[in-house]
């Protein structure tokens, strides 16, 4: 039987095992939520306040049960919208598929109403895209979006459906499964026994792994590698809930903002093992003065992040999660006493540092992530980004993969609100966002979906007046010229935009307040936005000055 | 050291291909020397040729970033000692009575050919590769040319080996 485009587009998804969407009806894709309507029993479209935040949903989705989110948008300015979450979905190797509609076939290229190139605008933040001007080539192409968004290195596709071939009819037929991904590339044996002498032969190695270590499903066996070879381990932001963080050998984030024991015990090394990272810029400060010290084994399931940031010794392309466990394998155990010793005088170094540069404030932003985090229980953390991202990051005690939501490569502000909202529909588990005012302020339109869908969610908003982090730099590095970055006359009263989107919401000085405001929050079966009040003058610490190295890193600011 | 590599690749025969390639040495900042494209024997995919000039370092990430291109089937850089490689010119060079035999003389050295004449041009045809092609159009510059186009590289392997998707 022929059925039409666009119910071509649900059945495919349905079949794809995608049981609920994000997005935002338009001219363009009327057919397709026509179909969506019809069969809102067996798919759920969450309808957002607007695309970048039904894009952000699909990726928070997708990074907290590492299925392919599924984002729909219109044509046009539809369309330009989700390229800040498609570009998002990227850097971090979120899966996603994107479906957009577009202009009829015979007005493309004419400028129409709404008309916009999507597929030229994405083919730098998509790992491939499609537009699909014939009906009969729409299910495969599909399928195949799919397939290339879940496959390897994981990213997101972008898939562009004129109206007319929503509106054509076709013969279809369902496959009975999910599309499985292409066949991973596994490492070559000699490479293996190449790392096992390096690796041997190593007095003070260190772990440093990635986002890649979460999506290839590597996190006992890197833990196993750690402990076999006594290794101390740290990560990129990406890399963060891969390892619980009370896990005795891990160190926590390294780079700019990262823990100071991870980031020195990276330098003081004499072999690097980079699983699944890519040695961003914010991992690595200045390239030049990086890996002066050390030897590094590199491996990844992309073949081309080997030696595009950092040359290694040694680059292994193949499946993290094969590879790592074969390793472990083939090395010898290993005792470091004089290391694991060095390790330990670290990490009692960074608690001096951390104490001694504590601001001594009634609520400062540990105290803040301590609170929320002694009550929290199998949530998804979520943060937007900025001084209160680093916070986060640096100091939730993370226990299980896929329970850290961040924009860590292309750092997106507003990304927080669709994020959480993605999240709690993926898992059904309360989503805490912790963002600050300048974040919160970018997307808190999305409070209309969060309570119209129920969403168990905390806002947790490190409130201080500024846009910290660029205000940090202005500190350090601008002579204090604040520029634009002072939020004080904008008078946003947190707790009474609360309320006029139907949620709760609550201002905190204290910590005793804050404790309440969070117990009150996971009894509430809503949305409900803690304003916390936060100094403006509280700083990242410690901090490796972009372009600097471990040389400069600074661990206190009076 | 930068020297120049050339680049076969295999790649689906449809919309888009060329801006996909093309793109991605924009965006992380490859300079392409020329690019040539066409159809294989197989109408289902097409044939890139790319030269540029950059160090082992930058050839290494090229390749690797082609290869991550859905549409890009097969990539390889082309041993300079293992391949042919061929350019094609035309050139429009002004026609004189006193020049006319100079220049005739000029295209038979070259084995090219004239494909059009008029009272005050000549329009010549020269296939060969870079080097070649070079030296020719330095040869007419003093007879002054009028306008001219280079197809950039085409290049294939020698022996058996062949580039396959």
């Amino acid at each position: 039987m022929k059925i039409s485009g666009a119910k071509i587009v649900v059945e495919t998804l349905i079949e794809q095992g995608c049981d609920t969407v994000f997005g935002y009806p338009g001219g363009q894709v009327i057919n397709l939520f026509d179909e969506l309507y019809l069969c809102r029993d067996r798919i759920k479209h969450v309808l957002t306040a607007h695309e970048q935040g039904a894009s952000h949903a699909a990726d928070g989705y997708a990074r907290a049960t590492g299925k392919v989110g599924v984002v729909i948008a219109t044509s046009g300015p539809g369309a330009t919208n989700l390229v800040t979450g498609i570009a998002t979905a990227y850097l971090d190797s979120v899966p996603m598929v994107a479906i957009t509609g577009n202009v009829p076939c015979s007005l493309l290229g004419r400028d129409t109403f709404q008309e916009v190139d999507i597929v030229g605008v994405t083919m730098p933040v998509t790992k491939h895209n499609f537009i699909v001007k014939d009906v009969n080539e729409l299910a495969d192409t599909l399928r195949t979006a799919f397939k290339i968004a879940k496959s390897g290195r994981p990213g997101p596709v972008l898939v562009d459906i004129p109206k007319d071939v929503q509106a054509s009819l076709c013969e279809f037929t369902p496959e009975k499964q999910p599309v499985i991904p292409y066949p991973l590339k596994f490492a070559q044996e000699e490479d293996l026994q190449k790392a096992v002498e390096i690796i041997n032969a190593s007095e003070r190695p260190y772990i440093y792994f990635g986002g890649g270590v979460i999506s290839g499903k590597a996190s006992e066996e890197i833990i196993a590698l750690a402990d076999k070879i006594d290794s101390p381990m740290g990560c990129s932001l990406m890399g963060l809930s891969a390892v619980p963080a009370d896990n005795p050998r891990f160190l926590g984030m390294q780079g700019m903002h990262g823990h100071y024991a991870s980031s020195v015990a990276e330098d003081e090394s004499d072999l690097v093992i980079a699983l699944s990272a890519r040695f961003s810029d914010r991992a690595t400060g200045d390239k030049k003065r990086f890996a002066k010290n050390f030897r590094i084994i590199h491996i990844d399931i992309d073949n081309a992040e080997l030696d595009k940031n950092i040359p290694a010794n040694l680059s292994i392309q193949g499946d993290i999660k094969d590879a790592v466990s074969r390793l472990t394998e083939m090395v010898e155990v290993k005792k470091h006493d004089t290391w694991s010793a060095r390790i330990q005088e670290l990490r009692e170094d960074e608690a001096r540092r951390i104490e001694s540069a504590k601001s001594g404030r009634e609520l400062d932003p540990f105290a803040i992530v301590d609170i929320v985090s002694e009550y929290e229980n199998d949530c998804n953390i979520v943060t937007d980004v900025g001084q209160h991202q680093m916070w986060t990051a640096q100091r939730y005690p993370l226990k299980k993969p896929r329970t850290f939501l961040t924009s860590g490569g292309l750092g997106t502000m507003g990304f927080g609100m669709g994020a959480a909202i993605g999240a709690y529909e993926g898992t059904g588990k309360r989503s805490i966002l912790f963002t600050g005012d300048g974040s919160f302020g970018m997307n808190l339109n999305e409070l209309a979906t969060s309570v119209t869908q129920g969403t168990p969610l905390t806002i947790v908003i490190m409130n201080n007046g500024v846009l910290g982090m660029v205000r940090q730099w202005q500190t350090l590095f601008f002579d204090k010229h604040y520029s634009n970055t002072t939020l004080d006359e904008r008078k946003t009263d947190f707790v009474k935009l609360a309320d006029a989107f139907g949620a709760k919401g609550t201002r905190v000085f204290t910590k005793e307040e804050l404790r309440k405001a969070v117990q009150d929050s996971f009894a509430y079966d809503g949305t409900y936005i803690i304003d916390c009040a936060v100094d403006c003058d509280e700083f990242v610490l410690p901090m490796l000055p972009p372009g600097g190295s471990i040389d400069d890193i600074i661990t206190e600011i009076k | 050291m930068a020297k120049q590599y050339v680049i076969g690749a295999i790649v689906s025969n449809i919309a888009g291909v060329l801006s996909r390639v093309s793109g991605m040495f924009t965006r992380r900042g490859f300079n392409i020397d020329s690019l040539t494209v066409g159809e294989t024997e197989s109408g289902e995919f097409s044939r890139i040729t790319i030269a540029f000039h950059g160090d082992a370092d930058v050839k290494d990430r090229i390749i690797k970033q082609l290869d991550k291109i859905h549409d890009v089937k097969a990539v390889e850089v082309l041993d300079s000692h293992e391949t042919v490689t061929r350019e094609l010119l035309l050139i429009k060079v002004k026609n004189s009575p006193e020049n006319r035999q100079d220049i005739m003389t000029a295209v038979e050295i070259f084995r090219s050919k004239i494909v059009d004449y008029s009272p005050s041009s000549l329009t010549i045809e020269l296939t060969g590769e870079v080097t070649k092609i070079d030296a020719f159009i330095e040869l007419v510059k003093p007879y002054g040319i009028m306008e001219m186009c280079r197809t950039g590289i085409v290049a294939i392997e020698r022996g058996e080996n062949c580039l396959k998707a």
